[in-house]
């Protein structure tokens, strides 16, 4: 198989992200064009100079005219794309590609999702008409499969195991205390992540990422064109995404203890990025804290951790923001919430951010100033269940290797 | 020689106690507990599971004719409720599938019916009234299945005698939750000169006399008119079999059948068996058990008889769940959208895994649920068989207990079950109790009314725990 991967090639040259949160008074329109126009705005460009449109939303609208009718885009090609929980960060994918193919001078990646309007708790998803026989278990429910096995597998009990899932959830929060455009701006106790109401398995709705509204975009160019735009353009390293057989389900060989779909993109993105040890390596990674054993469970399938090591680990506080690799600093769809179309978008926002030096509160020590010797930053969405997932991930970075 | 040749009884897994109605409503509380239909359970759905016991029984070979299905609670009119249970049990679509809907007394229609032909004759029922009413508390909830042929008969039917006759003594229009009963005494009149005439018409065809009676059962839901039928009919009291009124209830239409059933769990050879049902009117049958009845109670299944069944049931369903399940009481649902109705074609192409569970099995023995047209290892299309997994048992792999997800019961318990032979399959769990469910547990395969959308019954599998019997 071969994947050659765009390192250097495309490079982000402006970005934009609405605050994430209960947006009564937005709509899907007012979302879309507030981050569009930060993007341009922190780009130094207007809307008639970008040539093609990535739109990644799952369920806020359907094809190129989500986007094009509010903007009032003057007949340009406009891709919607869907790919679960990874649809914001797929829409940057193809929008880096049609750049590298140099197909488009200018393009944008824009995700939206309106969560709140559906009256809903949680996230629902529509399905295609079926038989019905279709297992009904909700998203917490099948990520809470996570937590059992682990423990299970690595000997860790079950008092211990709920302290690193609260330590998760504890340090996200704590990162999005720092962060204005989060969902939940304020630290939460330890005490009061662990004695939330149980929402599935032993998931308390604290474990579990909230629901919001957001929109986030980024204006792509080729390499060779970044500097025409900004002295700190953030370049493209890598891309993988990853869809399996879904067989986890089906396959008593299936532990629930990894998702091979993670293990697979990453080393693909590694491969492509030029990446041998991603702890040392990277200066930050974003990833997809859907419910705190995910976060958990990615430490070890992104090679942030040895096999059954990552909950001492967290416990040891590695992932913080002053650890040795910081781990959603931005606060995470923890903070964030996750509208889905966004938060991949969000995520690469972060990454953007730090890398140039502009995090504020939250700066990572020693990263994003001139010297830094750390200048990759990496970010992870996954969607559907464990066993059954897709799997993105991304390197960007502040240096041309 | 046309008789029983296998049977099976099934006796859903909650009781209520009638201590509970007494007080939760102030009103007069009797004694005992009643068998209620779990929440995913209907009349159909009772039928599979009491038909899956009766097709342990009998050979691979055996094919019925037809299946006829008797009910007073139909889950569908205009459709046939028959063919979701022939679906379950994966019979021929050579073979008949036809409903005896409505009355109590389609029990013995479709009885009649089946041993006419070498056919299953499946009744079944749930039974309730209005809340603190005598319906609601002496009414069960429970079905029998009966397989009839000609070779390995453990129960020859020797005849039937019957008195029909137009009174109104218990009716219910259609729709309705509850049925409504004339003043009790006038039943009893109208019962009682029936019992003896239809009694007397069997004894006299079958050549016997009362005393030749080993086993009798009598059923219906006047109380008071089954209460005086034996003594019309010239019996031996002893003869009296367990009407289960302190135990299940009354479940009408299936209720002689459990109790037949009960009786064919522990008969002996050359036993004379007879059946009085008072259901607008009198039907009688008469049975003789056959030597081929010891090695029939040799084969089942210990955990699978009415008695074993009784014992294993749960006798803690609170008032309020009862209500609940049974749709007198509106509870809050979750924030969350309902479940989408099953789509037709779909469930059309899909009858094979939704109602048989049947999965597909490649060349390398990787079996897949649902089935699969490719092979996971190999790549290869279309290389499969079918294989049967309802009567598989399998151990329960990882679950979690879902407190968000729809239902009528929260919370879902969702199980990653293991087949024993391979097959691995995420469902939901059901009769279990979500504090005591751990890895390792044991579980079997349950037919069961999912939910319901748009009047379709989404009929489909899920797990429950081996409670009893074999491990």
């Amino acid at each position: 198989m071969a994947s050659h991967g765009i390192r250097d090639k495309v490079a982000i040259i402006g970005m934009g992200c609405t605050n994430f949160g209960e947006h009564w008074n937005k709509s899907t329109d007012d979302l879309l064009i507030d981050s569009s126009s930060a993007a341009l705005a922190n780009a130094g460009i207007t809307l008639d100079d970008v040539d093609a449109f990535w739109l990644g939303t799952m369920g806020s609208g359907l094809s190129g005219l989500t986007l094009s009718r509010p903007l009032k885009i003057q007949h340009k090609p406009v891709t919607h794309v869907e790919n679960y929980c990874a649809t914001g960060s797929e829409a940057f994918r193809n929008a880096c590609y049609a750049v590298a193919s140099g197909a488009y001078d200018v393009v944008m990646a824009i995700g939206v999702e309106k969560l709140k309007d559906s009256g809903y708790s949680g996230l629902v998803v529509s399905a295609p008409a079926g038989d019905g026989t279709q297992a009904t278990v909700t998203a917490p429910a099948s990520f809470s499969l996570l937590a059992p096995a682990y423990a299970n597998k690595y000997g860790v009990d079950e008092a211990e195991l709920k302290d690193v899932l609260t330590r998760i959830a504890w340090k996200n929060h704590r990162n999005g205390a720092l962060n204005s455009r989060a969902q939940f701006k304020k630290e939460v106790s330890k005490e009061t992540i662990a004695a939330s109401p149980l929402i599935a398995g032993q998931l308390g709705i604290f474990d579990c990422s909230g629901v919001s509204d957001g929109s986030a975009a980024a204006i792509i160019v080729r390499v060779e064109d970044a500097h025409k735009y900004t002295d700190r353009p953030i370049y493209v390293k890598a891309l993988s995404f990853v869809a399996g057989p879904a067989a986890g389900p089906i396959d008593p060989s299936y532990d629930y203890t990894t998702f091979d779909e993670v293990v697979h993109s990453a080393t693909d993105a590694y491969k492509q990025a030029g990446i041998t040890d991603p702890r040392a390596e990277l200066a930050m990674a974003e990833v997809h804290d859907c419910f705190t054993p995910t976060e958990l469970v990615l430490m070890e399938d992104l090679g942030f951790a040895e096999r059954g090591t990552a909950w001492k680990e967290v416990l040891a506080g590695t992932y913080d923001l002053d650890g040795e690799l910081p781990v959603n600093p931005d606060g995470g769809l923890k903070s964030f919430g996750h509208p889905i179309g966004a938060s991949g978008l969000r995520m690469l926002f972060e990454c953007w951010t730090q890398l140039r030096g502009e995090a504020g509160a939250r700066q990572i020590p020693g990263v994003g100033q001139k010297d830094s010797v750390k200048t990759k930053a990496l970010t992870h969405n996954l969607g559907g269940a464990p066993g059954a997932c897709v799997s993105f991930v991304s390197v960007v970075g502040s240096k041309l290797d | 020689m046309t008789g029983i040749i296998s049977y099976g009884a099934y006796i859903p897994y909650w009781r209520l106690q009638r201590s509970t109605l007494a007080s939760a409503l102030g009103s007069k509380g009797a004694k005992g507990v009643r068998a209620v239909a779990s929440f995913d359970e209907d009349t159909t759905s009772m039928g599979v599971e009491a038909s899956r016991i009766a097709l342990r029984g009998v050979s691979e070979k055996y094919s019925p004719q037809s299946l006829w299905f008797a009910t007073a609670e139909p889950g569908y009119l205009d459709k046939t409720n028959a063919n979701a249970i022939h679906a379950a049990l994966s019979l021929n679509t050579s073979v008949n599938a036809f409903d005896c809907l409505g009355s109590v007394r389609s029990g013995v229609a479709a009885v009649h019916a089946a041993a006419g032909g070498n056919s299953m004759a499946v009744l079944s029922d749930i039974r309730t009234g209005l809340p603190g009413g005598n319906d609601e508390s002496m009414g069960g909830d429970g079905a029998a299945s009966f397989c009839f042929g000609t070779e390995n008969v453990i129960a020859e039917l020797l005849s039937t005698g019957t008195s029909t006759s137009e009174f109104v003594d218990r009716w219910r229009t259609p729709g309705e939750k509850a049925s409504k009963q004339w003043e009790e005494r006038f039943g009893e009149y109208a019962y009682a000169p029936l019992v003896a005439v239809a009694f007397n018409e069997a004894l006299e065809k079958a050549n016997l006399t009362a005393a030749d009676i080993s086993h009798s059962i009598f059923s219906g839901l006047h109380t008071r008119a089954v209460k005086a039928a034996p003594q019309s009919c010239g019996i031996n009291l002893d003869t009296l079999r367990d009407d289960f009124a302190a135990t299940l209830g009354n479940s009408g239409t299936a209720h002689w059948g459990v109790m037949l059933a009960n009786v064919l769990d522990t008969a002996q050879p050359n036993e004379v068996i007879a059946i009085v049902v008072l259901a607008d009117g009198v039907n009688v049958i008469l049975l003789r058990t056959t030597d081929a009845i010891v090695a029939h109670q040799k084969q089942q299944d210990s955990s699978l008889t009415v008695q074993a069944q009784i014992a294993a049931g749960r006798n803690d369903l609170s008032y309020a769940q009862f209500l609940t399940w049974r749709g007198f009481l509106h509870r809050e649902p979750p924030r969350r959208p309902e479940p989408d109705r099953p789509a037709g074609p779909p469930s059309l192409r899909t009858a094979a895994w939704k109602y048989g569970l049947y999965g597909s099995r490649d060349e390398s023995g990787f079996i897949y649920l649902p089935p699969s047209r490719v092979s996971l290892q190999s790549g290869s299309i279309d290389k499969m068989e079918m294989v049967r997994m309802a009567d598989i048992r399998a151990t329960i792999a990882t679950y979690t207990v879902d407190h968000l997800a729809f239902s009528m019961s929260p919370p879902v318990v969702a199980a990653v079950i293991d087949f024993d032979g391979g097959g691995r399959f995420q469902c939901e769990l059901t009769d279990v109790d979500p504090a005591t469910v751990k890895i390792g547990d044991r579980v079997e395969m349950s037919f069961r009314r999912l939910y319901t959308q748009d009047g379709i019954h989404n009929y489909f599998w899920k797990a429950k725990p081996v409670r009893t019997g074999v491990k």
